[in-house]
């Protein structure tokens, strides 16, 4: 099978992106598996580490161990300043109002899982209405449903259309005097549809119900400003950014944050205990509670920093270049159907095939060195909505190259002949 | 290193393609279902189990070519056996798939379903052949929960 008719030359965008500069800040991509060149197109999945973040873990462990915001002494001190300081570099990332606005969390997850704990057991009531679209992450389904059971509140959802983009008119249907929250993801894991999150946080803001924005898949791609987005929390993952794992955010409007309770107990987040009444801490530290994972902070802070010091207008152009070539190589196979074709998309092509699973597609490509997901991508309802049990997911990052897409249609071709 | 060919051979591919006793059964007097939660494989395991003999024996469901080829080989395997026979190479197959140091000596125990053996060497594929193998074992067990291979 002839799988493109054009060069990457003619593709290669006018502004010149040094990608091998970029791959020379991550050590893990110059490895090989089963004696061929990784290609990671597992990015939305988890993306790889820079240098900098990988030296910034090990000095902390190394020099700068302590606990924080407790010790008098100069390492907890230093501790303290570089955790504080991290939070300001996050602020200043998605361009919050104020460093209380930050949380740290475990990811994604924990913290939507906070809002829907937090803020959704506080001011749920029954009858109340819960939307959310077709394209979540279960990570985005699931907090919610576990409240509504809480409170006797019910889920919403959105439907997409068949190129996997979220129908406007049945959101704009949905939205009611009972809607109470609307939890959008910014991107589709799955599809890697963008949604049109300003017009979604618009309608709502309109009605004034609350929006939060799972952001896990966005962060990577798009620079991000809570401010001119308008949404009250925005979630995401330090792992998923080139941070390290086990480190995310929740960025919430002070308003809301401070008038929520805390979501866990413990350490850091009071003022005074007695056994009689306990008093909470400020902002973020109401929402800390515990020893936080310091190190993960910091290490994330390195992150932002790295991706302060790329060229956004290149990398986005990069990253459309890899979508749009790898988009019409894989469409030279005639029985491989792509799923997730909206007008907006950010770098994820999900694809199957009539007669081979997305399993043996993953372990064939892993054969040649590709590393992709295979599976229903934590997204069943999006598989259900298109009829399959599972996807092959090539998720890319502004490391790829069009020469690691070539790989990959080189791998599929493989595929092919076993699978006939 | 692990070869593709020795996951991917002609039988496991033919059983792929024409899955044997892929039916639904309607008199069947034992049913289980299985799935694979990380990945949504899902299959249903129907039995007429006569006297401790499984006289019929049939699946149905969705998966990759390996849980596939794994519960179409092991329809044709458990066909006619007794129960106690089934129970054996549910042991031999799960020591077998999973490397266990008695893997060698197992796979001479299990007849054609040695042609699983590959399995072994691509750990994240085990429980892609083993999950018919645990939903058969739920129905022989009567057990009304679906199988998982988790």
């Amino acid at each position: 099978m002839k799988a493109n008719s054009f060069t990457a030359d003619t593709l290669r965008p006018a502004a010149f992106f040094d990608v091998a500069r970029i791959r020379a800040d991550f050590p893990i991509l110059s490895q090989q598996v089963h004696g061929k060149p990784l290609v990671y197109f597992d990015n939305g999945a988890t993306s790889q580490k820079p240098r900098v973040v990988i030296e910034t873990l090990e000095r902390y462990y190394a020099a700068e161990n302590a606990n924080i915001h407790r010790g008098v002494h100069t390492l907890s001190e230093r501790a303290t300043a570089a955790y504080e300081a991290a939070r300001e570099k996050i602020r200043g990332f998605v361009n919050a109002r104020f460093d209380k606005e930050i949380i740290f969390v475990r990811g994604t997850t924990e913290a939507i899982n906070l809002v829907a704990q937090s803020y959704g057991r506080s001011f749920l009531r029954s009858g109340d209405e819960i939307i959310v679209s077709a394209m979540e992450h279960h990570s985005n389904i699931v907090p919610w449903q576990m409240v509504c059971e809480q409170v006797g509140a019910r889920l919403r959802v959105i439907p997409i259309n068949h190129d996997g983009e979220i129908v406007m008119e049945e959101y704009a249907r949905l939205l009611n005097d009972r809607t109470k929250l609307v939890a959008v993801t910014h991107i589709s894991n799955a599809l890697g549809t963008v949604a049109p999150v300003k017009e979604i946080i618009a309608a709502a803001r309109a009605r004034g119900v609350p929006v939060l924005l799972d952001g896990a898949q966005a962060v990577p791609h798009l620079q991000i400003d809570v401010q001119d987005l308008g949404c009250d929390f925005y979630a995401f993952s330090g792992h998923k950014m080139f941070g390290p794992t086990g480190i995310g955010v929740l960025y919430g409007r002070c308003e809301l944050l401070e008038k929520m309770p805390p979501y866990q107990g413990g350490g850091d987040m009071i003022s005074l205990v007695t056994f009689e009444k306990t008093h909470y801490n400020v902002l973020p530290y109401k929402f800390e509670a515990g020893t936080p994972h310091i190190a993960g902070v910091i290490g994330l802070g390195a992150a932002v920093d790295y991706l302060k010091g790329l060229d956004w207008e290149q990398i986005a152009a990069h990253e459309h270049q890899l979508l749009s070539y790898a988009t019409e190589a894989l469409r030279e196979f005639p029985a491989l159907k792509i799923i997730g074709t909206a007008k907006d998309k950010a770098g994820v092509l999900s694809f199957v095939f009539d007669h081979v699973h997305a399993h043996d597609v993953g372990t064939i490509l892993d054969q040649e060195g590709v590393a992709v997901r295979a599976g229903h991508h934590c997204a069943m309802p999006v598989m259900q909505r298109f009829g399959v049990p599972a996807t092959t997911r090539a998720s890319f990052a502004f490391y790829n190259t069009v020469e690691e897409i070539d790989v990959l249609v080189k791998a599929i071709q493989r595929v092919l002949k076993v699978f006939g | 290193m692990a070869d593709l060919d020795d996951l991917y051979q002609e039988v496991i591919l033919d059983h792929n393609k024409s899955p044997r006793n892929f039916r639904a059964m309607a008199d069947a007097n034992r049913k289980a279902e299985g799935y694979n939660p990380l990945c949504g494989d899902h299959v249903t395991v129907y039995l007429r189990l006569e006297n401790g003999v499984i006289k019929d024996i049939s699946f149905e469901g969705s998966g990759c070519a390996i849980s596939k080829a794994s519960a179409s080989l092991m329809t044709a395997e458990l066909k006619g056996k007794t129960e106690s026979i089934a129970h054996e190479l549910f042991d031999n197959v799960h020591k077998m798939l999973t490397g266990d140091s008695a893997g060698a000596d197992a796979s001479d125990k299990v007849g054609k379903l040695a042609i699983l053996s590959g399995v072994c060497k691509f750990p994240a594929r085990v429980k892609c052949a083993s999950l018919a193998w645990h939903t058969v074992n739920a129905a022989l067990a009567e057990d009304s929960r679906p199988a998982s291979t988790e």
